[in-house]
């Protein structure tokens, strides 16, 4: 009984320090926002943690035409928003997609995303290779993952 | 006698004209100017109805005339009587818009009884593609009513030249275009006038807070 508590406890440690630090590239935290009305265009979220330095170089989804990695900044009040040829993830340091940031862009959407709803979007890094997420759909213009999201 | 006067001297300023004196005066001119900046700074942070606010009115807004979502004629007259949140934005865009649109109806719905008394206004800069129909189909994803107005080219860039809006076309690959724009709420009241202005860093309590205090 005693061994048995002990290979328990033992087991205990090394699951927690396994979900401190990964041991391969993860992605969570996956959202979109609900699209308005016809939009055509929406905006999916992820945070990415890897333990070694990666990049993600590209992403797809069935639910559009193409998926793009995004970049919005602020210069003064004026907002822009311009393709990126892709996005460095550091050892150990999570990143973190979210509005006013980095986005992968869903564009030429079939149908429109509603809240509720969820899909597959594929994120290919050049170490990791492709991971295939499920992505959950929140509010229009909502500002961060719901708790459905942050669950995945 | 003479040495009392020139002890008088030596403690006297320079005289006008000599490079100290300028120096002095310059570093003086410097502070007042600063010291003004920074009273108009806080002034507007604290009173936007204030003396400074005044200044502003007049700088921001102006008369438009557009078409709404319903494809009614809407200019600057009709928007007055109430309190107007305005923003500037585009249907295709996938961040900011929806973000803005979204803090604007979360703002409203803690407005309680007040938020009748504000109507958010929703102004495409992207007419070639944001049809009345479009836009109709747009904000009514969103909890509050929104008034949404587009129209042609030349009576859009009438409207966002009233409100200091900067929008420009950026080409992307394969012909479709994203829109960059001043990402600003403007606040206006029943009388038309500036009041207020948020950014994307203003949280929707901020927002419904500091119309909560305006309407009174």
């Amino acid at each position: 009984m005693f061994i048995k508590i002990l290979a328990f406890a033992a087991g205990l440690v090394v699951a927690s320090a396994a979900l401190a630090q990964p041991t391969q590239l993860e992605v969570n935290n996956t959202w979109a926002g609900a699209t308005p009305g016809k939009a055509e265009n929406g905006a999916a979220y992820v945070t990415i943690t890897s333990p070694t330095a990666d990049r993600l170089v590209s992403a797809s989804s069935p639910v559009a035409k193409k998926a793009e990695l995004h970049s919005m900044s602020m210069q003064g009040m004026v907002m822009k928003m311009r393709p990126i040829t892709g996005l460095d993830i550091p050892a150990g340091q999570p990143v973190t997609l979210k509005p006013g940031g980095e986005h992968i862009m869903l564009m030429g959407l079939n149908q429109p995303l509603h809240e509720g709803q969820s899909f597959p979007l594929t994120l290919d890094f050049e170490k990791a290779g492709p991971r295939t997420v499920t992505v959950t759909v929140e509010k229009a213009g909502a500002r961060g993952p719901g708790p459905a999201a942050a669950k995945h | 006698m003479a040495r009392t006067s020139t002890t008088a001297q030596s403690s006297n300023p320079p005289p006008r004209g000599s490079p100290r004196f300028l120096l002095v005066a310059a570093i003086l001119a410097g502070l007042v100017i600063l010291g003004t900046g920074a009273f108009l700074a806080l002034a507007l942070r604290d009173n936007p109805r204030g003396a400074a606010g005044t200044v502003l009115a007049s700088a921001i807004g102006g008369p438009f005339q557009l078409v709404d979502q319903n494809g009614k004629t809407v200019t600057d007259a009709d928007l007055k009587g109430k309190w107007s949140l305005i923003y500037f934005g585009y249907t295709h865009c996938p961040d900011a818009c929806p973000t803005a649109l979204n803090d604007i109806s979360i703002a409203l719905s803690e407005l309680g009884p007040k938020r009748d008394a504000v109507r958010p206004v929703f102004i495409t800069v992207d007419p070639e593609r944001d049809t009345p129909e479009s836009l109709k189909a747009y904000v009514t994803s969103f909890d509050a009513p929104i008034l949404a107005l587009t129209g042609t080219a030349e009576q859009v860039a009438q409207a966002a030249k009233g409100y200091r809006v900067y929008y420009a076309k950026h080409p992307e690959a394969g012909g479709d275009y994203s829109m960059d724009h001043s990402s600003v709420i403007y606040v206006m009241d029943p009388e038309g006038r500036f009041t207020a202005s948020f950014t994307h860093e203003s949280a929707p309590e901020q927002i419904s807070e500091r119309l909560k205090k305006l309407i009174g």
